[in-house]
């Protein structure tokens, strides 16, 4: 092979197209996470939102034929998840993280019991742009087949960025975030927002899990999420707060995670394992350079039971 | 000016009255037949004690509460205010002790959601051309794009009181606007407070204890006291004496509990010290104070002026930036060590909170101090049998009602939380009593037994440091009266010498 053959170049564009491919569900359910964590609470159950729209969204389209009912499907359950996770959490005295421990077991749980008979089958995937068509490389086209969902996920940072901006409903979720107290001076009801706000994160997180399953890698299996949920969970931290800089947090994991098997496939062969652990490094060392022990974090909602 | 959205209220400063204000709650009356008049575009002070029933008189208006009977008359038409929507809809704002602001929201965000009636996307360019056309025509503003916990304390209760002008308040109850503002910060915002009232743009309200704030800038003043109004006036034509003697009650006869013997060698003494108060924006600076042998010291004041600050400075539970503690002329710093070498014993305010370990039990609660020490040296092992002995001797010695002495003292009685930690903390050689506002919230007979310890414990030789608010309760323990305010003590005097007038004069602090 020579025309495909561009060296150590191939490094940078697997990145690239790394980075792309992998970050979408990340950027799905760190945004949802944003949304739920600026009304105030942490869901720690995404990863298992994940799994469960990843078990539905493949089920769904196995049995419909359709990759857009699996997602719709998904976001239902990651609704229904998100929903039961803000319930639970408005009764008296009880604390969102233990919730969202059990609720990522719980979706882990059931996924696999429901989703045993769907490991064989095959669904359809998730359509993909070809935006590199004006390249010979097939390295380049590979890169640059982007999946419509992440273009989605972008879509929805924007329209999330300035929902909190320039919208009633953004702002309230934001006024119930930092301060019960003035919330409900306003005759706001915070539990009430709150829930809601969990439920769309959820939804977020269940169409993540939708394109694990059906684009990439895009088939079910129970080691699909590998911890993707909880790591956006962290990434949320790490983006403070900010769905645009959910989009560069996503990349950057998503770049990371690419590096291992695109230095494998130019022929690195000692310790490119090592390079499979970079986005777990990355994270850790980008929360702990950007923490401080003595002033509060910048941009933290007030109410998160983390920052209290 | 039509502000986009706003709702259309009454266009100039109201007029608001009470006729006969009464509030019972239960068989407590917290208000009686109270009649304020506060004319429209004027500045009114109310004036009281904790407790005189200032609060509820402005929970009335606002609507929070429903008055038991009596009317309320906005604008010279009588109002019936069912709920605080009801209030606002008026033109009657508040503005709480508390900020209600949300921090990371901009001063432009906050006004804007403030709103009933926020669009549900907000065009954030017509917003800010009405957000800017409302400050210009307001005597003092507050930058639009900063965002709210970036700004100092004084800002924000400035940012308060516009949230309420651009809400169309046309009259503001403003409970304690200064209390965490500095004395400057405080000059500013009433100076222009002030200024609106001149203009006619609104009545005010102001709930406040301090005298000072009441000659330089109220018009007019109302006292309550116990619930019922005690004096009213023309703030000119009244003195901080007079005032201070309506916030009192008549000068009376005390008679100081029975007392013997007479003040020994030094016990306390504090020199130079300072601290920063809870608000971080007021120092507590006490030069020197010397409590003796045998004697109670009472320190009066105002709640606010550093009482509470001076007490956890004592108690170790509050840094202090400069000074020294001495007891019997060792250093004290306030540990458990110290506190149990040289007898120093405490009674803080709200004992549950300070004192107590809420969920365990009465019995163990009592053994704090003695739990670790057999024979006045330190034990590993814990001797539940003599614990609970003691603990059921002491109950019964200081009739705590305590109905499962093996239950949370949490769940005892405001009065027998006192009683408990008064038998642990009086039990043993007591050399040094630290006591803040013993006796608050409770009954008579509870009040009288715990006084009657604490001179018990005087007369026994302990010196005795008492912090109150309450001023009889100074005046009829004391040997010796210490006046608290604005984190100093500045005067002293001799209870057989004290005159009602000259201390509350100095609680108000000078003019």
């Amino acid at each position: 092979m020579t025309t495909g053959d561009i060296g150590l170049w191939g490094v940078p564009i697997a990145v690239i197209g790394g980075a792309i491919r992998v970050s979408t569900p990340i950027l799905f359910v760190s945004l949802g996470e944003t949304l739920t964590e600026r009304s105030g609470r942490i869901n720690l159950g995404l990863e298992g939102t994940l799994v469960i729209g990843a078990m539905t969204g493949y089920a769904t389209a196995v049995l419909t034929g359709s990759a857009w009912a699996g997602v719709l499907v998904a976001a239902l359950a990651g609704a229904v998840f998100g929903l039961v996770h803000g319930l639970v959490c408005s009764l008296p005295k009880v604390n969102d993280i233990a919730i969202g421990i059990a609720m990522m077991l719980l979706g882990t749980g059931l996924a696999f019991y429901f989703g045993k008979p769907f490991i064989q089958p095959v669904a359809p995937n998730l359509p993909a742009i070809p935006l590199g068509w004006w390249s010979d490389l097939p390295q380049v086209q590979a890169a640059l087949n982007v999946n419509v969902l992440f273009l989605i996920g972008l879509a929805l940072a924007f329209a999330m960025h300035w929902m909190l901006r320039a919208t009633r409903p953004g702002l309230i979720v934001r006024v119930v975030g930092d301060s019960s107290d003035a919330a409900r001076a306003m005759g706001l009801k915070p539990a009430q927002i709150r829930t809601i706000a969990t439920a769309i994160g959820g939804a977020f997180a269940g169409v993540g899990g939708a394109y694990l399953s059906l684009y990439y890698p895009g088939s079910w299996n129970e080691a699909i999420s590998s911890g993707q949920g909880l790591m956006a969970v962290a990434l949320v931290i790490f983006a403070r707060w900010n769905p645009i800089a959910c989009i560069w947090a996503a990349l950057l994991f998503g770049g990371a995670g690419a590096l291992g098997p695109a230095l494998q496939s130019v022929g690195v062969t000692q310790g490119y394992y090592l390079f499979y652990a970079a986005p777990y490094v990355l994270t850790l060392g980008v929360l702990i350079a950007t923490s401080s022990p003595s002033r509060a974090m910048a941009g933290a909602p007030g109410e998160l039971s983390i920052t209290k | 000016m039509k502000v986009i959205g706003q709702t259309p209220g009454p266009d100039a400063a109201l007029a608001v009255e009470t006729l006969g204000m009464t509030m019972r709650f239960g068989n407590f009356t917290a208000l009686e037949d109270v009649s304020i008049r506060v004319a429209a575009g004027s500045f009114h002070a109310l004036l009281g004690e904790n407790g005189a029933g200032k609060s509820t008189l402005v929970k009335c208006i606002m609507g929070f509460y429903h008055a038991t009977s009596g009317q309320l008359l906005v604008g010279g038409r009588e109002a019936r205010i069912a709920d605080p929507r009801d209030a606002r809809a008026l033109g009657l704002g508040m503005v709480y002790q508390h900020f209600t602001l949300v921090p990371s929201l901009t001063v432009a965000e906050n006004l804007v959601i403030s709103r009933l009636d926020t669009p549900g996307v907000i065009d954030w360019r017509a917003e800010r051309r009405a957000l800017d056309a409302f400050m210009a025509a307001m005597p003092f503003r507050v930058p639009l794009d900063q965002q709210v916990s970036r700004l100092a304390a004084g800002e924000k209760q400035k940012l308060e009181i516009l949230k309420q002008l651009y809400l169309g308040s046309r009259f503001l109850i403003l409970d304690e606007p200064t209390s965490v503002l500095t004395p400057d910060e405080a000059d500013e915002v009433l100076g222009h407070v002030r200024g609106l009232c001149a203009a006619g743009e609104v009545s005010v309200l102001m709930i406040t204890h301090k005298f000072r704030e009441v000659t330089a800038f109220a018009d007019e003043v109302s006292v309550l006291r116990r619930g019922r109004l005690v004096g009213q006036g023309r703030v000119a034509e009244l003195s901080h004496a007079r005032m201070a003697a309506m916030m009192i009650g008549a000068e009376k006869e005390y008679v100081p509990a029975a007392r013997k013997g007479s003040p020994g060698a030094p016990v306390l003494e504090l020199s130079g010290i300072r601290a920063t108060d809870r608000s971080g924006l007021k120092q507590i600076a006490i030069d020197s104070l010397t409590v003796r042998a045998g004697e109670i010291a009472g320190i009066a004041g105002i709640s606010g002026n550093g009482q509470m600050e001076l007490m956890e400075v004592l108690t170790g539970q509050r840094a202090t930036s400069a000074g020294e503690i001495r007891v019997e002329g060792a250093p004290y710093r306030a540990s458990r060590a110290e506190a149990q070498a040289l007898a120093v014993r405490y009674l803080p305010e709200e004992p549950l909170k300070n004192a107590c370990a809420p969920r365990m039990s009465v019995i163990d609660n009592i053994a704090f101090r003695s739990f670790d020490r057999k024979d006045g040296r330190a034990a590993f092992w814990l001797s539940p049998r003599s614990m609970k002995a003691q603990g059921t001797d002491l109950i019964d010695a200081f009739r705590v009602k305590a109905a499962v002495p093996d239950g949370p003292i949490a769940a005892l009685s405001g009065g027998n939380v006192q009683r408990a930690v008064l038998a642990r903390e009086l039990t043993g050689a007591v050399r040094l009593l630290i006591i803040s506002n013993p006796c608050f919230g409770l009954d008579f007979a509870a009040v009288a037994e715990i006084r009657a310890r604490i001179v018990a414990a005087r007369n026994a030789g302990a010196a005795v440091l008492l912090m109150s608010e309450d001023l009889d309760e100074v005046m009829e323990l004391s040997d010796r009266i210490l006046v608290m305010s604005e984190g100093r003590i500045d005067y002293e005097v001799a209870a057989n010498e004290a005159s009602l007038a000259e201390i509350g004069h100095h609680m108000g602090g000078h003019a």
